[in-house]
């Protein structure tokens, strides 16, 4: 899929026309969708440079345009791209035609400046208003969330008219509310998903299947092609649950099942630079990522199970992305009490915190989190930091001696128990 | 006129009172916002960069700009990672060693890190902590109403806090006592401008700095009384090059810092706790006074890297605070591991090549304690310039 997609960005950029470049927090493709907009989410571009391993270069790029090697990876990767023409390991990226961003992540708004300086292009910020303090979040039928809603349904209509003056077009409401209902359906099975992996064993590892999910999730929104993977995900998971088949991992002998001895929450993002063996650390001691928090803030929320009402569909639009935002913000801030609700439920042994030197949005309150889930919660943690963009951050050998410490404390403390 | 805090400097000369003050400012057990407390005032800690201060004075309560100290931040560094600001981390650190206590804590969606912070502030007090969501699209029509209802959002809160009702009379005497004020801070700078060498940049930032928690009743007075005297100071203009410094907007340089460029450059403009200067004209009675409130920070502000304003492009903005100043260079500082600084710098370093100003580049760190290296490059940079 990932790679049509590609394919279909390369045809765009080598045509000579424009994508809008959005963000994985509110990315706002059902509007985009509705326009027949092509998007790209330079997130996900500067992420396959890691995964490819040829990000040094176009970090170094960036580096050498005068962006700091304290600044956020996806960003500098994202320059480099730029100042390369768009040239990119799964094809080629177009330049921008609009770009949409929200505050989900603050380094959006200084990333989609760069573009508004380079090529003129409108940019459109969707601001959304996040959990002031968790004690008093807004709930839809209070006064504070519908003045929310209110700005954000404002701002949906703004954008909206930017659209009309990019592609020429007459916004299509029945159109959307078709999209609505593919995004409603992808929502639906998404959330179904992150559930069965309550089951034991676990059917899926929520770092790394659960990236590859969360990829479907943001590109193929409000789709039917993204509907029917989700359908079909759904389906494969469930068919797993009711036969006792786990986590799969591909080996030159085909698919075998992973050993499953400590079911582990993961906080943050997954290594891209090492993304297999990053995991291999923890499963060689039978440590299976059953939950993630990436799989909430990496899909803008959109795994919660909020759904569209398609008799409303734009004062509904707005409520939803301001509570999806508004989760996967949650998901970056206040972890550590989402844990406290769902610890149990995935029968959590050990949560590992994986701040990353690129991202603070995503690293700042990990430490403080950590020491809340161990005296609150009582769970092993880890915490063990590298980041997602540059190698020369990643320690493996260091990495691999705080890993395994962890797992002697998991092994002692599960004998202990069991004494 | 009610009790004032800070009353060693009176009767002292300027030069007393700038060594005076400066001690205050440094001195991270905030002295003044302690003594307010244990006479049963109430604290209301906001971190950098704009609060609207009127809506806790209002309320009669304190609101003081958290904005870190020079501590070694022992206390905090374990609830934090690696890649950080400092401010983030001592700005935590003076609360959890109880040498600043409040009442009610807010922070901004200015970066990240700041939006962290408040989190990490509610797992770690008792007391309310939270964001006040400012807006980020500044350029939405929606704005101003969404504001106005942010603020009476937390007006609520304050108002529990406080247990006072904040009436709209009480909220216009706020105003106009912080719109004096501005125009007090306002008047200083312009001063700066015309006569640089009769206040330095240094001196300017201890003024500054104590806006940021005296009560604004005491800090007015205090500035009506020293602009006088340091307009008759009896200080000789010398032939030094005038700079604008740009990139103290939340983490603030050291003192010596400023001191350090101050021997070498007028610094004659700067963005140093621009969030207390951030409206830059008065806030005028046209609808009530919370919506006048929030329509100033949207269309009677000033600039920074953490406003994101598509009718002021931050480099535009510095070009005109660089011609305004008549400035010959500018100081492009950033914090250490402050994101939306550095890649401010980026944008700027291209508009001032394009203009052919003048820059030097550097990072700081509000605990940095020495500045031989940065002393030498400043004066090297200014040589350059000047016998070019």
């Amino acid at each position: 899929m990932f790679r049509e997609w590609f394919a279909n960005l390369t045809r765009v950029a080598n045509a000579g026309e424009g994508a809008a470049y959005v963000f994985v927090v509110g990315s706002f493709n059902e509007i985009l969708q509705t326009f027949d907009i092509p998007v790209t989410f330079p997130e996900m571009n500067s992420l396959q440079t890691a995964i490819r391993r040829v990000s040094s270069g176009y970090l170094a790029m960036a580096e050498d345009h005068g962006y700091s090697p304290d600044v956020c990876g996806y960003v500098k990767a994202d320059v480099g791209l730029q100042l390369k023409g768009g040239e990119h390991p799964m094809g080629r990226v177009p330049k921008p035609c609009m770009a949409v961003l929200t505050n989900g992540c603050n380094t959006y708004i200084k990333w989609a400046e760069i573009w508004e300086r380079s090529y003129g292009i409108p940019v459109v910020t969707i601001d959304i208003p996040g959990t002031r303090s968790p004690e008093s979040k807004s709930q839809p039928g209070s006064e504070d969330f519908a003045y929310e809603q209110r700005y954000v349904l404002g701002q949906i209509n703004e954008l909206i008219a930017v659209c009309e003056e990019v592609t020429k077009k007459k916004f299509d409401i029945d159109k959307f509310r078709e999209v609505l209902g593919y995004a409603n359906d992808m929502t639906l099975c998404w959330q179904q998903v992150v559930e069965l992996n309550k089951n034991r064993p676990a059917v899926y590892n929520a770092m790394t299947d659960g990236t590859v999910f969360l990829g479907v999730a943001n590109a193929f929104r409000g789709t039917k092609q993204g509907a029917v993977y989700f359908a079909d995900l759904v389906e494969e998971m469930e068919y797993r649950v009711k036969h006792g088949i786990g986590i799969l991992r591909k080996t030159d002998h085909g698919m075998v099942p992973v050993e499953q001895k400590f079911r582990l929450a993961l906080v943050g993002t997954p290594c891209y630079p090492i993304f297999r063996r990053f995991d291999d650390l923890f499963a060689k001691f039978g440590g299976v990522f059953v939950n993630s928090s990436y799989m909430s803030f990496g899909s803008g929320g959109t795994c919660a199970g909020y759904t569209y009402d398609l008799d409303h569909p734009l004062e509904s639009f707005a409520a939803t992305q301001l509570q999806m935002s508004r989760d996967a913000m949650d998901s970056m801030f206040h972890q550590a009490l989402i844990l406290e609700q769902t610890a149990s439920k995935y029968g959590i042994d050990g949560v590992v915190f994986h701040p990353i030197k690129s991202c603070r949005t995503v690293s700042t309150g990990m430490a403080d989190q950590r020491r809340f889930v161990a005296e609150r919660l009582g769970l092993s943690t880890l915490i063990v930091e590298s980041d997602f963009m540059d190698p020369q951050v990643i320690s493996e050998a260091q990495m691999r001696n705080r890993v395994d410490a962890f797992f002697e404390g998991l092994i002692s403390r599960r004998h202990q128990s069991a004494a | 006129m009610s009790k004032r805090y800070f009353t060693e400097w009176e009767g002292k000369q300027l030069d007393q009172i700038f060594s005076i003050a400066r001690e205050l400012v440094e001195d991270p057990s905030y002295p003044t916002v302690a003594a307010w407390r244990a006479d049963g005032g109430k604290v209301l800690g906001h971190f950098q960069v704009y609060f609207p201060e009127e809506l806790a004075h209002a309320a009669g309560m304190l609101p003081v700009k958290i904005r870190g100290a020079q501590t070694e931040g022992m206390e905090s560094e374990s609830l934090f990672g690696s890649y950080l600001c400092s401010i983030i981390k001592t700005s935590l650190d003076i609360a959890l060693t109880k040498n600043i206590e409040l009442d009610l804590f807010v922070s901004h969606p200015i970066c990240d890190a700041a939006r962290n912070l408040a989190a990490i502030w509610g797992r770690n007090f008792d007391y309310k902590s939270q964001i006040l969501y400012l807006p980020q699209n500044a350029n939405s029509r929606h704005a101003v109403e969404y504001l106005s209802n942010e603020y009476r959002r937390l007006l609520r809160d304050i108002e529990a806090a406080t247990k006072v009702k904040v009436t709209d009379e009480a909220l216009r005497a706020s105003i106009g006592l912080y719109n004096k004020s501005r125009a007090l801070m306002r008047e200083l700078y312009a001063l700066r401008r015309e006569q640089p060498w009769l206040l330095s940049g240094d001196e300017c930032l201890i003024l500054i700095s104590l806006a940021g928690f005296l009560r604004r009743e005491e800090f007015n007075g205090l500035l009506e009384t020293l602009l006088p005297m340091i307009r008759s100071r009896s200080k000789r203009a010398q032939d030094k090059m005038r700079v604008v410094f740009e990139g103290g907007f939340c983490e603030v340089p050291p003192i010596d810092l400023l001191q350090t460029v101050s021997r070498s450059c007028y610094v004659v403009d700067d963005d140093l706790f621009i969030g207390l200067r951030f409206i830059v004209e008065d806030v005028t009675e046209k609808a009530d006074p919370v919506t006048d409130l929030a329509e100033a920070y949207l269309e009677k502000s000033s600039y920074s890297p953490v406003q994101h304003d598509l009718r002021k492009p931050k480099e535009k903005m510095l070009l005109e605070r660089v011609t305004m100043a008549n400035a010959e260079a500018v100081i492009l500082a950033s914090a250490k591991m402050c994101e939306p600084g550095l890649d401010e710098q980026v944008a700027y370093a291209k508009a001032l090549d394009e203009e052919k100003i003048p820059y030097f580049i550097s990072e700081f760190e509000e605990n940095q304690n020495t500045f031989d290296h940065l002393a030498i490059q400043l004066e090297t940079f200014v040589e350059n310039i000047m016998f070019d």
